[in-house]
């Protein structure tokens, strides 16, 4: 293992790994999770999803990471080939590539929007606009009324982040991410301290009469004991679990394979992971829903509260606060977004790193290069047709569905085919902390059937109306477009339906060029032997 | 605030920074590991993939 192949120092495993897990979910998602689902009886479900399945995943892949770090493999389709002699695994192990790839595209467009907003922030760009400004601010800026989204300015951010994400990958493990990790993590944290405070003591913000930041506090954290039983709280909470933690991505596997045989693991992964807790329950819950609340009432954010938020409407909040104090938070709020972005990007890029210089002996700078071409173009559909809704399609089937059937894969592999026995051997081995051994137990039977609930309700979710339908936002109602008539061209124009279509193709085409490649990659295996 | 809006959001919000902040601290305190002196002790073959 080169120097560059290696992590520098323990603080900085652990910071790359949170930040890995911290991205913008932690103070976008999080809050607007709760508020959609019952509000403070969201946290209780959250916690024991925590406990029962982000927790044994955590183990489970740092397990399986360092495992196949052992044998030099720095990716999931060669590593869960490691951990079994049925070598059909390894193309489930495809789904850990695939699915950074997938979510790098459309995220690092996201990241170049706030580091957009961090400038115009710092400059006072949003300085006396009305909400509705800043709206429209927004739409303008990513292109939207036309057919196809034309931005000039977005796309332009969008190319010098990607540049600035590859120039940081080629560097490595130690000399690149690394280094980002501990700087953006602390700044991160420091910027959320901050709004966090700022919005704790706002108190009455707006003139309605529910405009103050307590009642959005109160709101995130009354707890309804009677909703506890409503099993779209659980499957929310469940959801948000994987989405935090990035369980099920195969980025954990990737840096936790640069983990050297005797060292903890065991420790390493529950630090990385309640800082990851720590950075949404604490900070995440404490900035957007309490200040918009403040400003803009309960009823404004029950209604409106969504992803754009943090940058149709925050901007606006912010510059309540006075011209001086309204740039400060409008840095420190899309700066840490942007730092939370890019320690994600950073870790979604490294399995395919790991992967090409692995099986086909590239360098760090070839593998950063066309990493680079291959994100850009997968990019491209998603700013230009936005609007069409190419954006979210990519969202749905990387960032969602490809999770859940990957961890899924993962742990039966890990607790039934490689044998808990062997697993449970792997996670404690060079331990720092005393794992508990119920653990053996809720990594075999409970985490299984509890990311098992999640998949079969993911695929056959029920439809509204009586017996057995299947809802249009089931997995399988998405494939065959429940409850709508195919229509591509419409009026002699391209339907939205087509986009979503098209947009599936591409990462079909993605993940099947994917399979070619570990297919490539196992015969010159075979024949190197 | 209701008091048990606030009981849980304490209880909730504290108990997750005690816990981060005692994993940290652990971390920092674990005294760093030896590097295996052999290539045999360093070095794995997994039992499907040993020749003979």
């Amino acid at each position: 293992m080169s120097k560059q192949d290696s992590w520098g120092s323990r603080v900085g495993l652990i910071l790359a790994m949170a930040g890995n897990a911290v991205g913008l979910g932690n103070f976008l998602r999080f809050p607007v999770q709760a508020v959609q689902n019952g509000g403070g009886t969201f946290i209780i479900p959250y916690l024991v999803s925590f406990l029962l399945m982000g927790i044994p995943l955590l183990w489970v892949e740092w397990a399986m990471g360092r495992y196949g770090g052992r044998y030099g493999d720095h990716s999931t389709p060669f590593i869960l080939d490691n951990m079994t002699k049925k070598r059909l695994w390894k193309y489930f192990g495809v789904f850990g590539i695939f699915t950074n790839l997938g979510v790098m595209a459309y995220y690092t467009y996201i990241e170049s929007w706030t580091l957009t907003y961090t400038l115009k922030s710092a400059i006072g760009g949003f300085s006396g606009k009305s909400i509705e400004e800043v709206g429209q601010f927004f739409d303008t800026y990513i292109g939207s009324g036309g057919a196809v989204n034309l931005p000039t300015w977005a796309f332009l951010a969008f190319v010098i982040t990607l540049v600035l994400n590859i120039y940081i990958l080629s560097k490595g493990l130690s000399g690149g991410i690394e280094k980002v990790a501990k700087i953006a993590m602390p700044l991160l944290i420091v910027f959320g301290v901050i709004l966090a405070i700022k919005a704790i003591f706002l108190g009455q913000g707006g003139d309605c009469a529910d405009c103050n930041s307590r009642i959005g506090m109160n709101f995130l954290w009354q707890p309804d004991y009677s909703s506890l039983w409503d099993p779209k709280i659980w499957l929310a909470a469940a959801g948000q679990i994987f989405f935090t933690l990035s369980v099920g991505m195969g980025t954990i596997h990737c840096y936790a394979s640069y983990v050297k045989k005797k060292d903890d693991i065991a420790l390493n992964a529950m630090s990385a992971g309640w800082m990851n807790g720590f950075v949404e329950i604490v900070l995440g819950a404490s900035v957007v829903i309490p200040i918009a609340v403040g400003y803009l009432g309960l009823d404004w954010v029950k209604e409106n509260a969504g992803f754009m938020m943090a940058f149709k409407t925050m901007p606006y909040l912010f510059d309540q606060w006075g011209s001086i104090f309204s740039s400060i938070a409008g840095i420190a709020w899309f700066g840490l977004l942007f730092f939370a972005g890019v320690t994600s990007s950073l870790a979604m890029g490294t399995p395919w790193m790991g992967f090409m210089k692995d099986e086909f002996s590239w360098n760090e700078k070839k593998s950063a290069i066309v990493l680079g071409v291959l994100i850009f173009f997968l990019a491209l559909p998603t700013i230009f047709f936005f609007d069409q809704g190419v954006f979210d399609e990519y969202d749905y089937w990387t960032g969602t569905v490809s999770l859940v059937i990957f961890a899924f894969a993962e742990v039966i592999l890990f607790a039934w085919v490689f044998g808990m026995d062997k697993g449970w051997n792997e996670i404690v081995s060079g331990s720092d902390i005393r794992v508990p051994v119920v653990y053996k137990f809720i990594i075999k039977y409970i985490t299984p059937i509890f990311i098992g609930w999640i998949l079969f309700n993911s695929l056959f979710k029920q439809g509204d109306g009586e017996g057995f339908n299947l809802a249009k936002d089931s997995i399988i109602g998405q494939v065959v477009h429940i409850g709508q008539e195919v229509v591509w061209i419409e009026n002699g124009a391209f339907t939205r339906m087509f986009y979503i279509d098209m947009s599936r193709l591409v990462l079909l085409a993605l993940f099947t060029g994917l399979c070619i490649l570990v297919r490539v990659a196992q015969i010159r295996r075979e024949k190197s032997k | 605030m209701t008091t048990s809006a606030l009981i849980l959001m304490i209880l909730v919000q504290v108990t997750v920074t005690c816990i981060t902040g005692y994993f940290f601290y652990k971390v920092l305190k674990s005294p760093p590991r030896h590097e295996p002196d052999s290539f045999s002790e360093n070095e794995d073959v997994p039992d499907h993939k040993r020749l003979g």
